[in-house]
């Protein structure tokens, strides 16, 4: 196992997509990295369907919402070649009011409820995903609730402030 | 309302009976519902509604210490809520680079495969009364009874144990608890064999199951299943083997696989990994007995709660007690991935940090929820009867799938 080390995936992807990826990190040994929401339908078919890579497996799709970034709503995909036994973490960021990008359920089926879920917490429009609809929470609600504009505790609060913790 | 085009199709002419199987039926185990049309015994189509013990587990782990995380964590797979709790120490520990030491490793492994035992047990008895036999229902539940008692004595609660603190375990593991080990590991493996007696070859049950539910690996790959299930299917994937954590590595294990992925293999491949279980717990009781006695957690003060009496006496102590507390320990802006093999299949926790005292934002990969989406989709062209142990062998928690 592990018999394609990161610096090889990195190789072959930053060949094939040397400027519609971000500078690849390694934050805990899993290859990260950021593109756009025009490439990412492309990048993950490469990364599916080359014959050494094999990123076959799809772990994971949720969502992010930054709102100190310009681009404050991500979609985080976890990948996954279990052939050669490695991960990769592809990272997306949309535009907070109007977050769109293309589904993956044309690669996966199995990204049909997890796109689901994240649409539900998060607001992002998965275009040409064949049922959008939420699916954890109530159907009439109105919010997408895990994005940070929605305190889970009632911000006249006072006492768990940061700056009593001296922060 | 208009989501489940099931409710609003009042076509008086159609031929299908529309059937609510569940929320709330005995056969479902759960709180499962499904919506499914029917022509006769025969399921056309179905659609799935799931969140009915929706937490947002996700959103108010954005508002708690870490620490405060773990008993999120236990009310996700309540059927092997240990693997759960280890799995997200595991994850905080991989963040803050905390190394393990091997005894610590080995203690967790054998919780975590105790838990995996009574995660199959519950799975493949419920299964037996599914088919119409009851007797290994009976059987195996005293068995559970037993594994339930080990965590007692090492955490002193039983299905939402909250077990295990970052950092290690809350205390060792007392003399009592590894006696109960040692002697599950005696009184176990007959009870098993009995099991299988009754059930492996058992032409009824084979009748009943075989050929129920296949699915090709292809098609579990694609809708991105993991744990027994996939293995049933064929595919060798177990997060134990190929990212080994907690020193799964020094253990000598197989992972059985089944051929076909029907209902018969599922039951036998978790009947298999129980084996496979007992046979890693013995292993880790003689490592144990090479470690230095009395370590149960690592050296790490800024991060593991220090013992109430020094917290009394000793000023260090009683400074990381407040900080633990309080959250003022400062943690690395980070994002981590950590997956565990839990009784479903692989848990994930994927954990954005910046520093805070909570996460940014934590999400829980549940195979529950991931494995259970093909269930409407592989249900249509079956009958109602194997629909039904196809979702028992599926072994989808409620707790798991809502988070």
């Amino acid at each position: 196992m592990g018999k394609i080390s990161n610096q090889a995936v990195l190789q072959k992807i930053t060949a094939r997509f040397a400027d519609q990826i971000s500078v690849p990190a390694e934050p805990f040994g899993l290859v990260t990295f950021e593109t756009k929401p025009e490439h990412i339908i492309e990048v993950l078919t490469f990364l599916k369907e080359d014959k050494e890579l094999k990123f076959n497996y799809l772990t994971d799709i949720t969502g992010i919402h930054i709102p100190e970034q310009k681009l404050s709503i991500g979609v985080i995909y976890h990948i996954h070649s279990l052939a050669n036994n490695i991960r990769v973490r592809i990272k997306v960021f949309l535009d907070g009011n109007h977050p769109k990008i293309p589904t993956a359920t044309i690669l996966w089926e199995g990204a049909n409820w997890m796109e689901r879920e994240t649409y539900d917490f998060f607001g992002i429009i998965f275009k040409g995903h064949p049922n959008l609809v939420r699916i954890l929470n109530v159907d009439d609600m109105k919010v997408f609730p895990m994005r940070k504009e929605h305190p889970l505790e009632d911000p006249n609060r006072v006492d768990k402030k940061d700056y009593f913790f001296g922060r | 309302m208009t989501n489940h085009p099931v409710f609003i199709d009042n076509d008086p002419q159609k031929e299908t009976i529309t059937l609510n199987l569940g929320p709330t039926h005995p056969a479902t185990h759960g709180v499962f519902q499904n919506v499914l049309e029917l022509d006769g015994e025969r399921i056309v189509s179905g659609v799935s509604t799931i969140g009915y013990i929706h937490r947002a587990f996700e959103k108010i782990a954005e508002h708690r210490p870490f620490y405060q995380i773990t008993p999120l964590t236990d009310r996700m797979n309540y059927c092997s809520s240990p693997i759960n709790n280890m799995g997200w120490h595991m994850t905080v520990e991989k963040m803050l680079n905390i190394q393990m030491p091997k005894r610590v490793d080995y203690l967790r492994v054998i919780i975590m495969e105790l838990a995996r035992i009574s995660d199959h047990l519950i799975c493949n008895g419920i299964l037996g009364v599914d088919t119409g036999a009851f007797t290994g229902f009976l059987w195996l539940m005293e068995e559970r009874e037993h594994i339930y008692e080990i965590y007692e004595e090492v955490c002193g609660a039983r299905l939402t144990t909250n077990i295990g603190r970052i950092g290690g375990f809350e205390r060792d593991f007392n003399d009592i608890a590894f006696a109960k080990i040692k002697k599950f590991l005696i009184k176990f493996p007959p009870i098993l064999k009995e099991f299988e007696s009754l059930f492996n070859r058992n032409r009824i049950f084979i009748e009943r199951t075989s050929g129920v539910a296949p699915v090709d690996p292809e098609v579990a790959l694609n809708y991105s299943w993991s744990g027994p299930i996939l293995r049933a299917t064929g595919v060798d994937y177990d997060v134990r083997v190929n990212e080994p954590y907690s020193s799964y590595e020094d253990f000598d294990f197989e992972i059985p696989v089944g051929t076909t992925g029907d209902v018969y293999d599922r039951f036998i491949v978790r009947n298999e990994e129980i084996w496979q279980s007992l046979r890693i717990i013995e292993q880790a009781l003689q490592k144990i007995e090479k470690e230095p006695k009395g370590i149960f957690h690592a050296d790490v003060p800024e991060f593991y709660l220090p013992p109430k009496e020094e917290v009394y006496n000793n000023m260090e102590a009683l400074i990381y007690h407040f900080k633990i507390v309080m959250g003022e320990i400062d943690t690395p802006k980070t994002e981590v991935y950590h997956g565990v093999e839990g009784g479903n299949g692989e848990l994930g926790f994927y954990l954005v940090n910046d520093g805070g005292r909570s996460p940014y934002r934590l999400h829980f990969r549940r195979p529950s929820f991931i494995n259970y989406q093909m269930y409407a989709p592989m249900s249509a062209g079956m009958l109602l009867s194997d629909a039904i142990i196809n979702m028992s062998s599926l072994n989808v928690i409620a707790g798991e799938l809502d988070a």
